[in-house]
């Protein structure tokens, strides 16, 4: 696949294979011992913490973004361009960038584009995989049958190729559309998973058993099928928050994403290519805090995925 | 074994029509004037467009255009660009560079991200499975363009081990660098598969046998676990194949190698839209064609497939 | 089938725990019993008893850890298997000792053909070559009786019936004659009349190689049709030990006499069966002095606190381990 984000797709190919879901226990019970079990062991890793605690300072940059700035450096907005490109100094961590601002300010100002991209474009696209994947899975037919194409349609288009192509010709470039790229791009992942874990579910005996006293369909599936097929999606879902903000950065990076004079990391990356040899700080910062922020994800949605697989007991 | 190889082929061909109709849909159909969004920011006098227009039959109905485009595809035209140049000349010298590339990429990935995940996967919870657990995850956190000037900085400028851009060396030497960073992500992420894929093979019930066999550990990880292992690996392997071909954008860019990425990367910074489309359909066409591939080699593999 | 003079396999006071971050688990906690030349031994338990663990642990197929071997012997003609290094251990496997598992369809490699890996055998401890491998292999099969055998050498299991999967399993742990085999569940995942097939083939290869079959099972009916001798095993040790008759008419120990009583038997008709109340322990778990007393209708105070010791009922071997062993043989059955 293309060099640069494929962590969504890989992702779900990796939690394709998720456990058999216990079909022995009823869900409520099965929720507490596993959901506790979970906890339990989540909360005893160390890289887990830290990818809290960096995630955590990465949301508060990006709601307050001023408090930090003036918090940390000195100059916040002011810009001088006889300090551009300048290196780190006493009053300012980061340096400057092309432009003579104080780059720690702009860095964490990107914070926030890249946060909220993940987020939403992960939320739309949970909610289609759940509202599809539930249909499709429970219902079959020529439902699934159509779904299916259309998402392998979709998942013969590259990521970064087919985003491209839209954005090439997309009038618009503001961050509204690059979420609605991403998710058009995106929803199949979630949805196939979703999916499956539906279909293995339906037949499960306590379904069976509740369709017999007469519940509606409507009941069954919120009820008694989403709640234990969701959890593997829930796992794709943190992994794929990671990937979408690389893929989104990407995007910026290349050009057909965010524009100028909007702020965010992969713009800063852009800008930062010529100068990457004379003035590497330029290259650094930004790529910390993205790495840092894609990390975190990652690392969580795999202790996610570690403590909520039963066969790993 | 024919059969599964005939419902394959019928399986593919609707994704390959799907999949070139949503390009064509997705830059001719959206809404605003595709002519003027396809020339991007460059004014275009008024007889051009409606000489483009009636190139690109815009003023028929849909399934017209799109048959159109489809038999064009079909006789290897590309489409042209604004200046009348056909996309599958321009491209023509540049597919034998990032073919180099890709294969020099997909080869680093097989053997390095297999020899670490088997490696890993036989030490696992020992302290150097927590390092290549960690070091995979770093690389798969890390964009590639990071990794990219990182590698270049360190290994081209300051280390002076291999060349920094640029094809001069020729094959392999000028590829190294530019096919490792290439391949770092895919990498990473065999050599996790490969590792979790040997864990739960080690652990299934056909070891335990033969290990009541009397065979020695090493038989029964080489004859009875790699095998059952390798299969979802290899399945990945295939479609990076054509994956990896189908998107070296960055690695050309920064590695100044004149394959089709860096065409497509000149393209997009330039606003040039049909040769944007037509190197996008190229690609995404190649990489259908491996998956279809790696199906067929999937079912040669797994005996249980082909019997399906 | 009067003992042979000399055991086959004596396993003697075996004790196997696993440690995990939650604490430490009971496995099997005391288990012995003797196997002699010929004969078939049905150990006898419910899920959870730790007749799997004891199997794999002389067989030397625990992993160590989590698992360890606290204590005891198991003597394969003398050699003490869980004493020898495990590179003899391993010589021992598939050539004096073999086992044959409960699930043929993941017991066997999926992606290799069944002559592949009955050939292996051959192979790898007779150094034959791949086509006299794969002939004996064809034999093999033909003994266990696949149908069309030379023809299926190249099938996939997967493409096998469960019963013949079975089957293949059997020749593949017959495949070097050993002395002793092991049969962890053998028919559980079959049909009730592929089971009679299964054991009557077992029986059948058994009288003409002389082999020592340690049946592991918890089907008292197949245990009535197969065994000799029968060791009862109850939440990690052994309970009671007598030969099969013996057992069956004059059980000496609660415990059996409670899983005799719950089941249907022919020469009972109109009498209402008597489940065993409360449930088998834990391993984590387990009760004080006799493991069984919380739910034995004869335990007295004692029962909780002095474990009982073996009580010899007959001189022709059958001993149990209750305090109230005499009383329990003695009294009516039915």
């Amino acid at each position: 696949m293309t060099d640069t984000t494929r962590a969504p797709e890989a992702a779900g190919e990796a939690a394709e294979h998720p456990a058999p879901p216990d079909t022995v226990r009823p869900p409520s019970q099965e929720r507490a011992s596993l959901g506790k079990d979970a906890w339990l062991e989540l909360r005893a890793r160390p890289t887990v913490w830290a990818a809290v605690v960096t995630l955590f300072l990465m949301t508060a940059m990006a709601l307050a973004p001023g408090i930090l700035t003036s918090l940390l450096t000195e100059g916040g907005d002011h810009c001088d361009l006889a300090d551009s490109k300048l290196g780190p100094s006493a009053g300012h961590p980061f340096g400057f960038d092309l432009q003579g601002c104080d780059y720690l300010a702009q860095v964490i100002r990107g914070t926030r584009p890249s946060l909220i991209a993940g987020l939403a474009v992960t939320a739309a696209s949970l909610l289609i995989a759940v509202v599809l994947g539930l249909l499709c899975g429970f219902y079959g037919g020529w439902l699934d049958a159509l779904v299916s194409r259309v998402t392998d349609v979709f998942f013969g288009l590259p990521f970064v190729l087919g985003a491209t192509v839209i954005l090439v010709a997309f009038p618009d470039h503001g961050l509204g559309a690059m979420i609605l790229v991403l998710t058009v791009l995106g929803w199949t992942t979630m949805t196939r998973i979703m999916r499956s874990q539906v279909i293995a579910l339906a037949d499960a005996d306590y379904v069976r058993a509740a369709r017999m006293l007469g519940a509606r369909p409507a009941r069954l599936m919120v009820r008694h099928i989403l709640p234990n097929a969701i959890t593997p999606v829930i796992v794709v879902a943190m992994l794929n928050v990671g990937a979408v903000i690389s893929g989104e950065a990407t995007l910026d990076f290349l050009g057909v994403g965010l524009q100028y004079p909007e702020v965010s990391w992969g713009l800063q990356l852009n800008a930062a290519q010529a100068f990457v040899l004379d003035h590497p700080h330029l290259l650094f910062f930004p790529a910390l805090f993205l790495s840092a922020t894609v990390l975190s994800f990652i690392l969580l949605g795999d202790a996610a995925r570690d403590a909520f697989d039963p066969r790993l007991k | 074994m024919w059969r599964f190889v005939a419902r394959r082929l019928l399986h593919a061909l609707p994704v390959l029509l799907g999949t070139t109709f949503l390009i064509y849909t997705l830059v001719f159909v959206l809404p605003g004037d595709p002519i003027q969004g396809l020339a991007g920011d460059k004014p275009v006098p008024p007889a051009v467009l409606a000489e483009l227009r009636a190139r690109y039959h815009l003023d028929d109905p849909l399934w017209i255009q799109y048959t159109h485009y489809l038999t064009g595809l079909l006789t290897g035209d590309l489409g042209t660009t604004f200046t009348g140049r056909r996309v599958s000349d321009l491209l023509a010298d540049r597919w034998v560079v990032t073919l180099q590339l890709g294969l020099t990429a997909w080869v680093l990935e097989v053997i390095l991200g297999m020899a670490l995940g088997v490696w890993a996967g036989l030490r696992k919870g020992k302290w150097d499975d927590s390092v290549v657990l960690f070091g995979t995850t770093l690389v798969i956190s890390v964009p590639v363009f990071v990794v990219g000037y990182m590698a270049q900085l360190v290994f081209g400028v300051q280390l002076g081990w291999l060349p920094v851009a640029g094809t001069e060396e020729g094959w392999p030497f000028a590829f190294l660098l530019p096919g490792l960073v290439l391949a770092s992500f895919g990498l990473a992420y065999v050599a996790r598969l490969t590792r979790s894929s040997l864990i739960e093979n080690l652990r299934a019930d056909y070891v335990r046998t033969a290990h009541s066999k009397g065979l020695s550990r090493r038989r029964v990880v080489v004859r009875h676990t790699l095998r059952n292992s390798l299969i979802p690996v290899v399945t990945f392997l295939g479609l990076e194949l054509g994956g990896l071909m189908a998107g070296a954008i960055v690695t050309e860019y920064i590695f100044n190698l004149p394959g089709v990425g860096q065409q497509l990367f000149q393209s997009i910074q330039l606003r040039e839209g049909p040769v944007v489309v037509g190197t996008t359909t190229a690609l995404v066409l190649i990489f259908l064609l491996a998956n279809l591939l790696v199906d067929l080699l999937y079912g040669l593999l797994d005996p249980r497939i082909r019997h399906d | 089938m009067s003992p042979a003079a000399h055991p086959l396999l004596e396993v003697e006071d075996l004790c196997v725990e696993f440690r995990t971050r939650r604490g430490t688990i009971q496995a099997v906690n005391g288990l012995s019993y003797t196997l002699h030349e010929g004969e078939t031994l049905a150990l006898l338990g419910e899920s959870g008893s730790g007749k799997s663990v004891a199997a794999q642990a002389v067989m030397g197929l625990l992993d160590t850890p989590p698992a360890h071997i606290t204590r005891g012997a198991a003597r394969l003609r003398g050699d003490d298997l869980l004493a020898m290094s495990p590179e003899r251990h391993r010589e021992v496997r598939g050539t004096r000792l073999s086992m044959i598992f409960q699930d043929a369809l993941t017991a066997l490699n999926p992606v290799l053909s069944v002559g592949d890996q009955l050939a292996e055998m051959y192979r790898v401890h007779q150094g034959m070559g791949r086509k006299a491998a794969l002939a004996r292999a064809v034999a093999l099969m033909d003994r266990v009786r696949i149908p069309a055998a030379s023809r299926r050498i190249h099938d996939y299991p997967h493409q096998f019936s469960g019963g013949m999967r079975q089957r293949v399993m059997i020749a593949m742990a017959l495949a070097l004659d050993p002395e002793v085999v092991i049969a962890d569940e053998p028919t559980t995942a079959l049909d009730v009349t592929v089971q009679a097939q299964i054991m009557r083939l077992l029986k059948q290869l058994q009288s003409e190689t002389r082999m020592g079959l340690l049946l592991i099972t918890h089907d008292l009916g197949v245990v009535a049709e197969a065994a000799d001798r029968i060791t009862v095993m109850y939440a990690g040790r052994t309970v009671e030990s007598a030969s099969a008759d013996d057992l069956y008419a004059r059980p000496g120990h609660p415990y059996t006499r409670g899983l005799l009583d719950s089941v249907p038997r022919l020469d009972r008709l109109g009498k209402p069966l008597v489940p065993i109340t409360g449930a088998p322990p834990l391993p984590s778990s387990i009760p004080a002095g006799c493991a069984f007393h919380p739910r034995c209708p004869r335990a007295e105070p004692r029962c909780g606190s002095e474990a009982p010791p073996f009580r010899t009922l007959s001189p022709a071997g059958h001993r149990s381990a209750c305090h109230f062993a005499e009383e329990v043989h003695h009294a009516p059955v039915g």
